[in-house]
């Protein structure tokens, strides 16, 4: 039986064009250009040096703060500089630039595709593998998944939720995964209910994946802790606390984790790197991007490393079409406009929309007519009329007082909108600014 | 190749904007509009023609002229006001007197605040509320129907079904009863039809009906204003007749008559002034729906919905405060 | 007529009786001020446009007769010609400060700097500064859509549509600063007007590495350092790639502009040069 989530939701156009491309994996490009901050929390600091000699797989910069991870060279090669390079929002952030040199990977990495079940390593090792692997929240997010899985002193996890939606247009990355990998994923989720000291795991798939669903709930049935449920299509199911309602009936309260209701969501993706990690001593240096639009002559789904500019996808699937308007890093519901392709794969690029010209035009805007539409399709339940008016008024206590703050900038609101009032953008204006101002008051 | 696009999410929108919707609601009040060609005739055409055009005429000179804006007719929110202005007035209305109303609706319902979106009242219940204190004769002689179909001029004309009551049970001593009996009052299955004195939208309450049906189905409109407002008025209706019976009619004349049906579907349910939220729609609903009986069986006139939609949307302000559930709302215990 | 009479008693009387209530309740209630704050309002320009630091003109009295000194306190609407009034009145020492104007420091016009891609979206600076680094590719430079323009109470400035940069009009500009705070990217500075309002400003403030900053503006401040070594009077730093001229210190020589490689620094209201020793730069803002 389908389950969802009651409060809000949009149903865009899936438009999912490469879900029958199998994934393909890329050669590695002859210059990676690794970007530090590849990750929700602090950036990295880098730990090699112009001139240095690194190996496939090598760390390459540390994660020094508490919510940060580690990175590793995808290349084997010599470090060409430690400068910095334009990135998805046109500002140019560090990076480490690394040139090719032959395929070295590093000592200890398994690198056969011989399918490993037994999980020898203990709960501590399988985190401090985690960590050590530089893995995060390929979701998007980019959380650093270790932080996610040490559970805080007075909480406990009940269950896993495995976030396998993908309920972003377009985008077809974990679709193909699980279709291709399921049995290393089903190890994964094994791996990660050990970590957490679990006996349930859900397993939450949209319908409109009804191979994927079929293929994992063949692959689960041997493992009685692992169920696959059946989502309907709705628009952000894929967001944490709608998968969390949807799967389980609970509801993460205003302003805490999802651990305060005993849950721990990981991204499939995630789940597939987790067993690379522990079972391989693979770290996190590639990953499936989707690279898809509705001219594009080839959409498909690529193993890339971390570092491979997006021209090298995007040439790969026949260039960029005549009459492309906007290049999104991500999906179309919440990904980023990007200005150049000279911008590189990193470990929350999930896919690379080449959008129409046609569609890539904002509607006119007019006057809000009050029809509360907006209200109606927030998942958190906000009043997003109310929110975008006090943050174009700069009234950032009503903004406060009416938990902008809540809003997990989906868009729902943005696209329903008959008047075309650009909602999100003040929104995310108001974010900034009373999260600045929420921070001021703290200290 | 042209320069690209920046800008922030979503990248994608929906189908739906205002003309689309204002358009749906025109569709729906189409049946309804039919059955008044067919019982007022050429008083229907010449009333809604005037209606219409006065209306999209003076948006445009305000916006163009006065407020030196861009034209807005385009949205399709003057068509309308402009019909349903057309709905709440007699057919055998002076053409200068429906011209002064449709200026005043347009004018001070809806430009005085800024255009669509910005008014507080909703326009055509201004500029009919205007005309009905301002022209009270001409505002309640009610043609009658199908015989005046075929007349421009000297129509024969009468009070509504409310009026007759009204005027009856003023006379002391009158039971609802004897009021039925004399056959003053059209049966209940001719006013479901609209075969009765009225203004040219209210009278065919199954047609109207029908529209509602279509703007629910549609996602126009949602259930909670029109039915909190037939239920409540039914409800309030209905206890006052069990009550005493022989001063108050039964609920069902109550649904028949009047602008209920007009008003909880097409004129409460006006975006623009009613709540944001679904519990704020339901205390609107129930607000007008007692008040209309309120004023239509205590009141001085012997219609009640223009005058209870319009007290309710001065409410609305203080009803929005009603914050909607939030996910992961903290109850504190 | 003993109706009208009754009824023009009682009214009466019911008029004086409140009369006298709000004559007494007016004595208990009264706010004791010192009459001088209404005596320096009545100088002040009365905009309570925020440029002394205070809300209103109002605070702005009370916080000087409060202080009894002028050291930190200025209205920068009012100018120099309101302290000798103030000063009188208060009996305190005139300060009086260097007249200053709002400084536009950037032009990358649509000619310096062209568009490289189109911005969708709001149109207004500081929402499309947090969303990308601009139409441009220069993460520093002047976005075009306003907020400044917008800020302006006082009609200094408006939007040059074929620069597509925002124009001071020096003569209203009374340097109150809202225009400098309402800057995303820290454009604008209040500088000295200077003598004859003559004035020298490095027109830039990216502090990107020259290659890169030169590819998206033919203007840009490179951080070559040739201004500084030309300076005979120290008036120039370089930090970060970008040149910063202080105005307290710049004699207004102009060895710089003719120094400047790209035409970054811009002299301001100077009469025209003999022709050999005319600068690089395109585009100059003469007022």
């Amino acid at each position: 039986m389908l389950k969802t989530f009651k409060m809000g939701g949009v149903h865009p156009e899936e438009c999912k064009l490469s879900e029958h491309s199998a994934i393909e994996t890329l050669e590695a490009p002859d210059t990676v250009y690794v970007m530090l901050n590849q990750n929700l929390g602090a950036p990295s600091v880098p730990v090699v040096n112009k001139g240095d000699k690194v190996k496939t797989g090598q760390l390459i910069a540390k994660g020094e703060a508490f919510i940060s991870a580690s990175i590793h060279s995808p290349v084997s090669g010599t470090v060409d500089k430690v400068d910095s390079w334009i990135d998805a929002s046109g500002y140019r952030k560090p990076v480490i630039i690394i040139k090719k040199e032959g395929d070295e990977w590093n000592d200890g990495i398994d690198t056969s595709k011989e399918l490993v079940k037994e999980i020898k390593a203990s709960k501590e090792e399988i985190i401090d593998i985690i960590k050590n692997s530089g893995i995060v929240g390929l979701g998007g997010a980019a959380f650093p998944t270790h932080v996610k899985l040490m559970v805080p002193q007075g909480k406990k996890a009940e269950h896993l939720i495995i976030n396998a939606v993908e309920c972003e247009p377009y985008l077809t990355a974990d679709h193909r995964l699980m279709l291709e990998k399921g049995e290393e994923i089903i190890i994964g989720v094994q791996i990660l209910m050990k970590a957490l000291d679990v006996t349930k795991a859900i397993i939450g798939i949209e319908n409109n994946k009804p191979d994927a669903i079929a293929h994992l709930t063949k692959l689960a049935a041997s493992f009685p802790g692992i169920q696959v449920q059946g989502l309907k299509v709705k628009y952000p199911q894929g967001a944490e606390k709608q998968l969390i309602k949807a799967a389980i009936n609970r509801e993460v309260p205003s302003g805490k984790l999802p651990i305060e209701v005993g849950c721990v969501v990981q991204n499939v993706g995630t789940t597939f790197a987790v067993y690379e990690a522990v079972q391989k001593k693979k770290p996190l240096i590639e990953r499936v991007v989707t690279v898809t639009g509705k001219k594009v002559s080839k959409p498909s789904n690529f193993m890339v490393r971390i570092g491979t500019p997006v021209s090298v996808l995007i040439d790969k699937c026949g260039g960029i079409p005549e009459g492309t308007g906007k290049m999104i890093n991500g999906g179309p519901m919440m990904g980023k406009a990007f200005t150049s392709a000279e911008i590189t794969v990193t470990k929350g690029t999930s896919g690379i929309l080449l959008m129409d010209e046609n569609e890539s035009g904002r509607v006119k805007e007019h006057n809000c007519i009050r029809c509360a539409r907006c209200t109606m399709v927030c998942p958190m339940g906000l009043e997003p009329y109310l929110l975008a008016m006090a943050a174009d008024t700069a009234n950032w206590e009503i903004a406060e007082q009416h938990h902008i703050m809540d809003c997990m900038e989906c868009g729902s609101c943005h696209f329903t909108c008959p008047s075309g009032r650009q909602l999100l953008d003040s929104l995310r204006l108001g974010k900034n600014k009373v999260g600045a101002i929420m921070r001021a008051r703290k200290n | 190749m042209s320069l690209f696009t920046i800008s922030g999410s979503p990248h994608l929108h929906d189908r739906d904007n205002t003309p689309r919707v204002m358009r749906l609601v025109v569709i729906a009040m189409l049946p309804a509009f039919a059955a008044s060609l067919y019982l007022f005739g050429l008083g229907a055409v010449k009333t809604m023609a005037v209606a219409i055009i006065s209306c999209i005429l003076f948006e445009y000179l305000i916006q163009r002229y006065m407020l030196k804006g861009k034209s807005t007719i385009g949205d399709w929110s003057a068509i309308v006001t402009g019909i349903l202005l057309g709905f709440n007035v007699p057919s055998n209305i002076p053409v200068w007197m429906l011209i002064v109303g449709s200026l005043i609706a347009i004018g001070i319902g809806k430009m005085s605040f800024g255009g669509l979106g910005k008014n507080p009242f909703n326009p055509a219940l201004v500029g009919r509320v205007f005309m009905l204190i301002s022209f009270p004769v001409q505002m309640t002689s009610w043609p009658k129907p199908i015989e005046s179909a075929s007349q421009l001029t000297d129509v024969i004309t009468g009070p509504t079904p409310l009026g007759i009551l009204k005027e009856n049970l003023a006379r002391p001593g009158t039971t609802v009863q004897q009021v039925v009996d004399s056959g003053a009052i059209p049966d209940y299955a001719q006013m479901l039809m609209g075969n009765m004195g009225g203004s040219l939208g209210e009278v065919s309450a199954l047609l109207l009906l029908l529209g509602g049906l279509f703007l629910i189905f549609k996602k126009v409109i949602t259930w909670h204003i029109p039915v909190s407002f037939i239920l409540s008025s039914v409800i309030f209706a209905g206890i006052l007749w069990m009550v005493d019976p022989t001063q108050y009619i039964d609920p069902l004349f109550h649904l028949v008559t009047g602008g209920l049906m007009l008003g909880a579907f097409f004129m409460a349910t006006d975006m623009v002034t009613s709540p944001m939220t679904k519990g704020g729609m339901l205390i609107f609903g129930i607000g007008c729906g007692v008040l209309t009986i309120l004023i239509r069986v205590f009141g001085a006139y012997p219609e009640g919905v223009s005058f209870a939609i319009l007290i309710m949307n001065a409410f609305v302000p203080l009803i929005d405060k009603i914050k909607p559930k939030r996910f992961g709302e903290v109850v504190k215990s | 007529m003993s109706t009208i009479l009754l009824a023009v008693i009682v009214l009466g009387s019911v008029g004086l009786v409140f009369a006298i209530i709000i004559y007494g309740v007016d004595l208990k209630f009264q706010v004791i001020e010192d009459p001088r704050i209404d005596q320096v309002v009545e100088f002040l320009p009365g905009a309570n446009c925020g440029g002394c630091g205070f809300a209103g003109c109002r605070n702005f009295a009370e916080a000087i007769v409060k202080a009894g000194n002028m050291d930190a306190l200025f209205c920068p609407v009012g100018g120099n010609a309101i302290v000798k009034d103030i000063s009188a009145v208060l009996g305190i020492e005139a300060v009086e400060r260097a007249p200053q104007v709002a400084v536009i420091r950037c032009n990358g016009s649509l000619a310096n700097a062209p568009q490289k891609i189109k911005y969708d979206g709001v149109s207004r600076c500081s929402f499309a500064h947090t969303l990308s680094s601009g139409e441009t590719g220069c993460p520093n430079g002047c976005l075009g859509l306003g907020d400044c323009v917008e800020s302006c109470q006082f009609d200094a400035m408006y939007m040059d549509k074929t620069t597509g940069l925002p124009v001071v009009i020096e003569a209203n500009c009374t340097s109150c600063g809202a225009c400098v705070k309402s800057c995303p990217r820290k454009i604008i500075e209040l500088r000295n007007k200077g003598p004859k309002s003559k004035r020298i400003f490095v027109s830039c403030v990216n502090t990107e590495k020259g290659a890169i900053s030169k590819k998206n503006c033919a203007v840009a401040c490179i951080g070559c350092g040739k201004c500084v070594k030309a300076c005979p009077h120290d008036a120039i730093t370089l930090v970060n790639n970008l040149a910063y001229i202080d105005f307290e210190k710049c004699k207004l020589c102009r060895k710089c502009v003719t120094e400047c490689p790209t035409g970054a620094i811009l002299e301001i209201n100077f009469p025209a040069r003999k022709t050999e020793s005319a600068p690089a730069g395109e585009d100059q803002i003469n007022q």
